[in-house]
């Protein structure tokens, strides 16, 4: 989390910065996939696409992370904050910090140099001159250590990581800028350049864009910002190189990655298509399509087993060795443009916003997973520089997420095209299904759309608004079929098209009990009656056009708050329908809790966004937070809590019932949090600590779960179920989890002895209460005859499948010995009783 | 990864009316035949029994024709004056006629001279009908009058003189032989009973009343009179169930067809309407030449005649049922190709592996998946999806345009291709929902071939073509500017005391505000 104002308890949580995805991800062989977010390194598991660890501790972007050569168990990063960190990644614990002291912006390891790392810095008093640098790693006992052994290797490099790569066996590195071409050979300790030509001719553009050297051979792949791949042989000499042309991209070539043995070459770029290129026979290619966005880094495993491409829209894609498609990983999908606004999804509690191009992705703010997109534009989406393309501009959910209203658009020199569809949410299909769609709704952009939230009547009821710059809002219902035949019962149609004096509809509300309809004319608001459509009255603030409207809620519903671009925020009361008060503030966003009466006014003003909540009936505001973020918060949403948060602060009693989320123009999520960043990240590290050699599967989460609900039974009925605790490590669930799956028996066969393992089973619990009665053990020794006792207990269900599998384990021999021991150890007391 | 996604067509809803079962039902008629007659057709009746000929009453004479026939099978013409009402008895052996002349007579089907005639009424006797136990003979005349015959005797049984005014309509029920019923142009259709002296029930039709009919059951009849065609409900005393008003001229006749579950009723107004007597809604309807009079269904409702004012019967003729080929079983695979184990059922612990099921897109679809974009053009500009399925054409330009290549795939093309395009874009660009995309097409296209223009006397009619289907659409637009200010004056005048009301509200509401008008 980006530095939150000091003091202050707001912070951000979530985050989309695509940019800064460094090049050198990793994937240790097969099982974990590293990747820079942020100020974070984040570890995926390959397997389940989950995130497992989240490992924090640079001040500033992470700019470069790779494995150490030496031990794949430990990664080296750099980032802005000119500090490179060792981390052992499988725990997740930072080992050492190396201060270097200027801006690192990229970083490298070879295998050959001892305890050295090679980063890119900005060289010393020269504004955007860039120079690759080794530093020496120094062996010091702390934890924090300085590193100022650092000697210069190359001068004049790029700024990005994909413009240096290292060659063969780390005897010479390359580094690309503009047009031209370094190689540095260190045992020689020779640099050759080469240029091509500046000129741009037939629309070549022979920039380079990114470079990546054969892992075997002396040889050079250079991407071009035409399109281009070039491959250069013989650059050991000065005069005699040569290089030969690969052309198929028809724009800049993003990334470039050779295959462990160099004999595929992957080239990705704009067009979405990771293409990959056969070495042997005359360099054929083929063709992964329709990636969903722009590539922007490729990255092969170090066993070459798996590649995974990072796409501009935050975004990994795993992909196998054949060049098939196996996963992605993705979490808030970052889109050009939010042009929907922050909606929150009655049904789902999700965020929906644009997702990938004419797509709405509904995003689950507790797991930071994508729940699902939908598609609405449903047509191909060329990845193309320059193309116009219908994209959604406008989305609207009826009061209990029944009805979707979507409204997308396409630039056009004449005239816009306009598509506003319907979509009604189909319970057997658990998704939304196109129910209207209507051409040109309006004859030019829409600029907002509600429906009349009216919770308790009848769905008939529902109405929509538009409002468009042709100077009119329209006003949508549905209309019933009366036609038995006929494929869909309902469908929507215009019934009245409101007016006013031809100004340009800016903004739509419709008050609470969904009486009254609020409709903004630039610089007037009209209130309209929504049975009769009736105008009602007309406010009025000059000077300014209207930004923002909206009614109060609950026990302030007489009021109308509106707020101007002319920096005033007003309060009309509907009944005298006379100004209440007004306040000088830039108002960027206005945005109602829908649970309370509070109203979040975000304020842009000289570089700082600030935060207002009040309430329409008093002018003075309940919650002030200054200096929010340094972006510009554009849209801001409150999703309601599941269930009310306890706060004691009265500070953030506004907060209670729902949270505030912001977006920036940085496409960053944020929320405000009464909790520090300490007490909200501890339960996941918990979680993920669960069990140190598995991946965290949502199989194991679930038994994670299972096992920490019964802990808290343990707490309620004291000792008597202590003994369930350790049945997670049974060998039936063991064998289970851990045998092939091809080998083990139908699942139906299974289930009943899987089921049967996590009962709390009643004889054990009256043996165990007679042990208690009778020997009066240790503590310690109890909890072991307990444990043993669970063991053989398992043991036994076990023996039924195991000799269905045909297999025997050392540890069943083991228990049936811990049986026999405890039976030796506990039983003839009680016998002698009698 | 994302599949390929194939190009969406946009598809409008067809308007107009819905093609339903009815309408393709009543749809499936020959061409109809036309025949001649020497005055207006007052009556249609079809023989109860096969093969279904049909009597046919105009001026004076009464034609019998077959079922196919165009010329008369029969003439009765043994009529001084007008004809009327010639209807057969339930046997289809005798024909009863009356007459201008206020006679009726009996015609037996094989013979030319009347068996019987009846005389009794003092003016014209425009209704008369078998009661259904054949033995007995109703009648209505213009002398207010509804009379019944006794036919071995051919003398009068009973006259109810009821009616203040002419007696025009009737009919007779099917379940009791003595009841029968008429309708009078004093507004009346009244219910005799002919064991009873008088009339047992009264029902106010309202208008004229033109046509009667009595469902087969008894329990409903209809009426029809002035614009209106009403049921009611005779069980219940004589209660008014639905009134229809889907004429806007007199509704003349009135038929039910076999089944009893359709209503066909003439009119006037020279349509012919067919209602459900489930829900009483027109399902259907058809119009003809001139104003109709007459109307029958053949029992089979193989034929629709309907006789009108200029004495033109129009005979429609269902096509037969096609009968569905049958089609040769498709032969056994051979035993190579035979999949084993094809038969197996899944037991309940198999665990079912679905193969993925292949997707089949379109050969533009395959075409623009590999960024082929003027092969993707070419693709859908093959004449039967110009022709049958425009949207599809456009569908693609729209795709192509969305990718920016559209310029490159209208150009570099030949005479020929250039024409077929341009022969597109002129007759579609009109239509509302291919405009946009046109406009767009035509714009590059004319761009693209600016200078090769005069060049190909083909093109160059093209070119003027699609000049002149603008310039008619811009006409056109303009005209309708106009109708729409002149609606919006008219609009104005109705709204105008709501707009006071409103203005009164606007000022209220301003004076409240602290920020007075400065806009308004």
């Amino acid at each position: 989390c980006r530095a939150p104002p000091a003091g202050v308890p707001a912070a951000c949580g979530w985050r989309g910065v695509p940019g800064a995805f460094p090049r050198g991800d990793a994937v240790s062989p097969r099982r974990y996939l590293l990747c820079a977010s942020g100020d974070f390194v984040k570890v995926y598991s390959v397997a389940t696409e989950e995130t497992l660890r989240l490992m924090g501790g640079h001040a500033d972007l992470v700019t470069g992370i790779q494995l150490n050569p030496h031990n794949h168990m430990q990664l080296y990063s750099s980032s802005l904050d000119g500090s490179i960190k060792l981390w052992d990644f499988m725990d997740g614990i930072p080992i050492k910090t190396f201060t270097v002291g200027s801006k690192l912006l990229a970083l490298y390891t070879l295998a050959g140099a001892e305890d050295s790392v090679f980063v890119v810095i900005p060289k010393k008093g020269e504004r955007d001159t860039f120079q690759l640098v080794s530093v020496k790693l120094t062996k010091g006992a702390g934890q924090d250590l300085e590193a100022q052994e650092v000697s210069v290797v190359l001068d004049g490099v790029g700024a990005s990581p994909k413009h240096i790569a290292f060659g063969r066996e780390g005897e010479y590195v390359v580094s690309v800028k503009e047009i031209t071409l370094q190689v540095y050979f260190f045992k020689r300790k020779l640099l050759n350049r080469f240029s091509l030509r500046a000129v741009k001719t037939k629309g070549g553009d022979n920039r380079f864009s990114c470079v990546a050297c054969h892992p075997v051979e002396d040889c050079i792949a250079t991407g071009h910002a035409d399109g281009k791949i070039r491959l250069w042989r013989n650059f050991h000499h000065k005069k005699e190189y040569t290089y030969s042309t690969l052309h198929w991209h028809h724009d800049i070539v993003m990334d470039l990655a050779f295959s462990m043995e160099g004999t595929r070459l992957l080239s990705g770029g704009v067009e979405s298509v990771l293409v990959q290129w056969h070495n042997e026979s005359a360099w054929q290619k083929d063709f992964l399509p329709r990636l969903g966005s722009p590539i922007e880094y490729i990255s092969m495993s170090s066993d070459g087993a798996l590649c995974c491409t990072l796409h501009s829209d935050n975004r990994i894609t795993i992909i196998n060795s054949n060049l098939r498609f196996s996963r992605s990983i993705q979490g808030l999908i970052k889109s050009r443009d939010i042009k929907t606004g922050l909606v929150v999804d009655p049904r789902t509690k999700a965020l929906v916003l644009n997702g990938e191009p004419g797509h709405l992705q509904f995003y689950c703010l507790q797991s930071d997973q994508q729940l699902f997109s939908l598609d609405i534009v449903q047509r191909q989406y060329v990845h193309q520089a320059g193309l116009q393309q219908s994209d959604l501009v406008k989305v609207a959910f009826s009061a209990r997420g029944t009805w979707l209203a979507t409204v997308e658009e396409r630039e056009e020199v004449t005239d816009p095209e306009l598509e506003l569809k319907l979509w009604f949410y189909d319970e057997e299909t658990q998704s939304f299904k196109l129910n209207t769609r209507i051409n040109t709704p309006h004859d030019n952009h829409i600029t907002d759309m509600c429906f009349r939230d009216m919770d308790e009547l009848e769905d008939d009821s529902l109405i929509l608004v538009t409002t468009g710059r042709d100077c009119v809002f329209k006003v949508w219902v549905m209309v019933e079929d009366t036609d038995p035949e006929a494929q869909q019962r309902v469908s929507w149609s215009c019934d009245f098209v409101g007016s006013y004096h031809n100004y340009q509809a800016t903004n739509c509300c419709f008050s609470e009990d969904g009486s009254l309809l609020a409709v903004s004319f630039e610089e007037t608001v009209t209130v309209w009656d929504s049975v009769t459509w009736d105008l009602k009255c007309t406010f009025c603030h000059p000077p300014g056009n209207i930004r923002n409207i909206c009614f109060g809620r609950l026990t302030c519903s007489k009021y109308l708050i509106g707020a101007t671009d002319y920096g005033f925020l007003c309060c009309w009361n509907l009944l005298t329908c006379a100004l209440e008060w007004s306040a000088h503030l830039n108002v960027v966003v206005l945005q109602p809790d829908p649970l309370s009466e509070h109203i979040a006014a975000v304020s842009w003003l000289s570089k700082e966004s600030s935060l207002f909540v009040f309430k329409p009936n008093e002018p003075r505001p309940i919650y002030i937070q200054r200096n929010l973020c340094k972006e510009k918060i554009l849209l801001a949403a409150f999703v309601p809590r599941d269930e009310p948060e306890t706060t004691g602060s009265e500070k953030y009693l506004w907060l209670r019932r729902s949270q505030l989320f912001f977006l920036t123009d940085t496409q960053e999520l944020m929320t405000l949090s009464t909790k520090s960043l300490e007490e909200r990240l501890t339960p996941s590290s918990k979680q993920l600590a669960v069990e140190e050699s598995l991946p965290v599967t949502p199989f194991s989460l679930l038994l994670g779960k299972h096992r920490r609900q019964e802990s808290q039974e343990e707490i309620d009925l004291g000792k008597l179920v202590v003994h369930n605790k350790h049945e997670q490590a049974s060998p039936a669930v063991k064998e289970l989890l851990h045998t092939p799956a091809h080998v083990l028996p139908s699942a139906s066969f299974l289930c009943p002895i899987f089921i049967n393992s996590l009962l709390i089973s009643k004889e054990n619990k009256s043996a165990e209460e007679v042990a208690d009665e009778v020997d009066m053990e240790s503590e310690k020794t109890e909890d072991d005859s307990d444990e043993e006792r669970d063991v053989t207990e398992m043991e036994q269900e076990d023996k039924s499948h195991m000799e269905l599998l045909g297999e025997m384990t050392c540890k069943l021999s083991k228990s049936q010995e811990k049986e026999l021991r405890k039976i030796r150890k506990v039983d003839y007391s009680w016998i002698s009783a009698f | 990864m994302a599949e390929y996604k194939p190009v969406v067509v946009q598809t409008c809803p067809k308007l107009g009316e819905r093609i339903t079962q009815d309408t393709l039902y009543w749809r499936g008629d020959k061409t109809p035949v036309q025949i001649k007659e020497f005055g207006a057709v007052n009556k249609v009746d079809f023989s109860p029994v096969p093969p279904y000929n049909y009597a046919v009453t105009a001026s004076s004479r009464i034609h019998i024709y077959g079922r196919y026939s165009q010329e008369p099978i029969r003439t009765f013409s043994r009529f001084k004056d007008a004809a009327y009402c010639a209807t057969y008895r339930d046997d289809g052996h005798l024909l009863v006629a009356g007459s201008e002349d206020s006679s009726i007579r009996l015609f037996d089907i094989s013979g030319r001279a009347p068996l019987r005639q009846f005389d009794g009424h003092t003016k014209p006797v425009h209704l008369v009908g078998f009661l259904s136990d054949k033995y007995r003979i109703f009648s209505g005349g213009d002398d207010y009058s509804s009379n019944l015959w006794d036919i071995p005797s051919a003398t009068e049984i009973v006259s109810y003189s009821e009616h203040t005014d002419y007696v025009r309509c009737g009919c007779a029920s099917k379940v009791n032989a003595d009841v029968f019923i008429t309708g009078s142009y004093d507004h009346t259709v009244k219910l005799f009973d002919a064991r009873t002296k008088s009339s047992v029930m009264t029902i106010e039709h309202g208008h004229p009343v033109e046509s009667v009919l009595l469902f087969p059951s008894g329990g409903l009849l209809v009426s029809a009179g002035g614009r209106y065609v009403k049921v009611w409900d005779v069980l219940k005393g004589g209660q008014l169930l639905v009134s229809l008003k889907n004429h806007h001229k007199t509704v003349t006749c009135l038929c039910l067809n076999s089944s009893g579950q359709r209503l066909l009723s003439g009119s006037l107004d020279r349509h012919v309407k067919i209602y459900s007597t489930m829900s009483y809604k027109v399902v259907h309807s058809f119009n003809y030449a001139t104003s109709i009079l007459s109307l029958a269904l053949s029992p089979e409702d193989e034929t629709i005649v309907v006789g009108m004012t200029n004495g033109v019967l129009n005979v429609k003729h269902r096509k037969p049922e096609e009968r569905k080929e049958k089609f040769q079983k498709k032969r056994q695979p051979a035993y190579r190709t035979y999949m084993k184990g094809r038969t197996y059922m899944p037991k309940q612990e198999d665990f079912c592996v679905s193969k993925p099921v292949k997707r089949v897109l379109r050969k533009y679809d395959k075409l623009l998946k590999s960024f082929q974009s003027s092969k993707a053009l070419d693709a859908v500009l093959e004449p039967p999806i110009m022709l049958h399925t425009p949207e599809v054409t456009v569908a693609v330009m729209q795709e192509l345009h969305r990718r920016g290549t559209l310029r490159s795939a209208l150009a570099g093309r030949d005479e020929k291709q250039v024409n077929l395009l341009l022969t597109f874009v002129a007759r579609r660009v009109i239509e509302p929902r291919f405009t946009p995309v046109l406009v767009t097409v035509a714009d590059m296209i004319t761009d693209i071939y600016q200078p090769v223009v005069g060049q190909s006397a083909i093109v160059d009619r093209q070119f003027l073509k699609l000049q002149e289907a603008i310039r008619k659409e811009i006409d056109y637009q303009e005209e309708l500017l106009e109708v729409l200010g002149m609606m919006d004056t008219l609009f104005a005048t109705f709204t105008e005391k709501k707009d006071m009301y409103l203005e009164d509200n606007k000022s209220n509401g301003f004076t409240d505000t602290i920020e007075t008008n400065t806009n308004d």
